[in-house]
């Protein structure tokens, strides 16, 4: 099964952050690259859902959904700019 | 391409609970259970799948054979194994049904390993947990019983091949009776612990043991 | 293959690029999700087109069961980096593999919905001719669209087209030239959109003008 990108977890991450996060620019806390949301490399249908650096492939999130809740863990990013997730709406 | 046209439900963002009224897809059925298939192996919530489903949390490790090692753990002590050393040791064939967490099961699965009680020998200890340790960083914890006994391998075939790097190959640990998950990939080693350490995906909220049969798929089932 | 249009309550619009989750939920409370991209352009209603997977789980039911007046739960649209918009006025280069045609597809209804005039290319791969989705639509391209096709694995006899895999060669014979500046997108299979999204980037594509989504190899 090959890995997909951020855009498989638009929706998802959505639903948790409440705003468009495809946009949100993300920075690894391993190796410092840069990059959107949706550029990340994601693996999907695991027990859970994880995504990963393109650079240093240093897992990003972790994103499990247990009985209806839904956790999120951020600890691989260094920072997360919603900001730029909300970017342009109509 | 004839449109169809549909009118739409509720958008619904939430999960249903267990105390809400689940909005129902008319004739909506899922993978097709399998009737011919023994009610009798299936754990509760799971269904027989013909594939093997590749599941997997980050890259494929490829391991060229000759850096390759398997290593028994114990506070300061090793014990490791290179693959030659490991393919020296007494294997045997197995074939058992395998329960994932993500509802497949597969029956009458073949397999070749190497019994762990035969590498849990040639280390002296009176550890009650195991934390399996592989190539990418993925770990999973486990009860030293549960992988004893004759329950539990490190196998390196499946279905007479030799096992595909998708999944786990060289080697992978093999216990069947717990929830697939527990049979890590890529498997490096073993180290022994008195107490237990959850591991990747245990942290995260599933189960500590995972037992299928009674459905512990997460923390507190 | 199908294409389904939903009548939305409410629909808040969507832009040319983003997709919808669906989800099915069976009798025991089995559930299943899938996402799929939108077919149709921005003030149009809401369509997806769905390939019936032999093996799937959801796209059977997408293509034979569902049927007019059924009610079905989805989600979205979703999605602020695949997406074009019309005040872009950079050349437009679309590369799809197989089902990766959908989102390109919805830019291609919006250019001309909208009144632009970017020059587009369209590099479409698929496997045979009669895999190629649109094909009357794409066969009649608006002014300043451009349509290339590659056969990958049979090509219908007299076929004068492409018949490979996209490759760097290809790619540089079809692409707007990396001066032009042009905005990429590339959707497909993951294979498919590293091949190509590297081979933009040999070409002199800045990394950040070349976007991609990548579909799972059962499409999505």
């Amino acid at each position: 099964m090959e890995a997909l990108d951020g855009n498989a977890i638009g929706g998802l991450l959505h639903e948790v952050f409440g705003v468009e996060m495809t946009t949100a620019k993300g920075v690894c806390a391993s190796c410092g690259a840069a990059g959107q949301v949706a550029e990340l490399v994601v693996y999907l249908q695991a027990p859970g859902t994880v995504a990963r650096c393109r650079s240093c492939s240093s897992i990003l999130m972790v994103i499990v959904e247990v009985r209806g809740t839904t956790c999120v863990d951020l600890r691989g990013l260094a920072a997360l700019d919603l900001a730029s997730g909300a970017g342009l709406t109509r | 391409m004839i449109p169809t046209t549909l009118t739409y439900a509720e958008r619904t963002s939430s999960r249903a609970t267990s105390s809400n009224v689940s909005f129902v897809s008319r004739g909506f059925r899922g993978r097709r259970r399998d009737p011919e298939a023994d009610s009798t192996r299936l754990p509760p919530g799971q269904h027989v799948t013909e594939d093997f489903p590749v599941l997997s949390a980050g890259p494929t490790p490829h391991i060229p054979l000759d850096e390759w090692s398997f290593s028994i753990v114990h506070g300061d002590e090793k014990e490791t194994w290179t693959w030659d050393e490991f393919r020296d040791l007494p294997s045997e064939e197995v074939t058992v049904d395998i329960h994932c967490v993500t509802r497949w099961s597969k029956l009458d699965t073949t397999w070749e390993g190497v019994s762990i009680d035969t590498l849990l020998e040639q280390v002296e200890h009176e550890a009650a947990y195991v934390l399996a340790f592989c190539d990418g960083g993925y770990t999973t914890n486990l009860p030293l019983e549960d992988v004893s006994d004759g329950k539990a391998w490190v196998a390196f075939a499946y279905d007479e091949e030799p096992l595909d790097p998708e999944h786990g190959g060289p080697a992978r640990l093999l216990v069947p009776h717990l929830y697939f998950w527990k049979s890590a990939k890529w498997v490096r080693g073993l180290m022994l612990r008195d107490t237990d350490e959850p591991g990747f995906w245990e942290t995260y909220g599933y189960h500590s043991y995972g037992d299928p049969w009674r459905e512990q798929r997460y923390a507190g089932d | 293959m199908r294409t389904i249009v939903f009548g939305v309550p409410e629909w808040s619009g969507h832009r040319a690029g983003q997709h919808l989750d669906i989800r099915l939920t069976a009798e025991d409370g089995y559930r299943a999700e899938r996402e799929y991209s939108i077919a149709s352009a921005p003030g149009e209603r809401v369509a997806i087109t769905v390939e019936r997977l032999d093996n799937g789980e959801v796209s059977p039911y997408l293509t034979e069961e569902l049927r007019q007046g059924d009610e079905i739960e989805l989600r979205g649209p979703i999605g602020g980096y695949f997406v074009w918009d019309p005040e872009d006025e950079s050349p437009l280069l679309l590369v799809a593999g197989g089902s990766g045609i959908v989102p390109l597809r919805a830019m291609v209804r919006h250019r001309r919905g909208s009144g632009s005039e970017v020059p587009v290319r369209l590099l479409y791969s698929s496997r045979t001719l009669a895999d190629v989705i649109y094909r009357a639509e794409l066969d009649e391209p608006a002014d300043g669209v451009e349509v290339v096709y590659t056969l990958t694995r049979e090509q219908p006899t007299g076929w004068s087209g492409y018949a490979r895999r996209v490759d760097e060669e290809l790619l540089g014979e079809v692409a707007w030239p990396a001066e032009e500046g042009a905005l990429a997108f590339v959707c497909g299979p993951t294979s498919f959109v590293e091949t190509v999204a590297s081979g933009l980037v040999e070409l002199g594509y800045p990394p950040p003008r070349v976007k991609t989504e990548r579909f799972g190899a059962t499409g999505r």
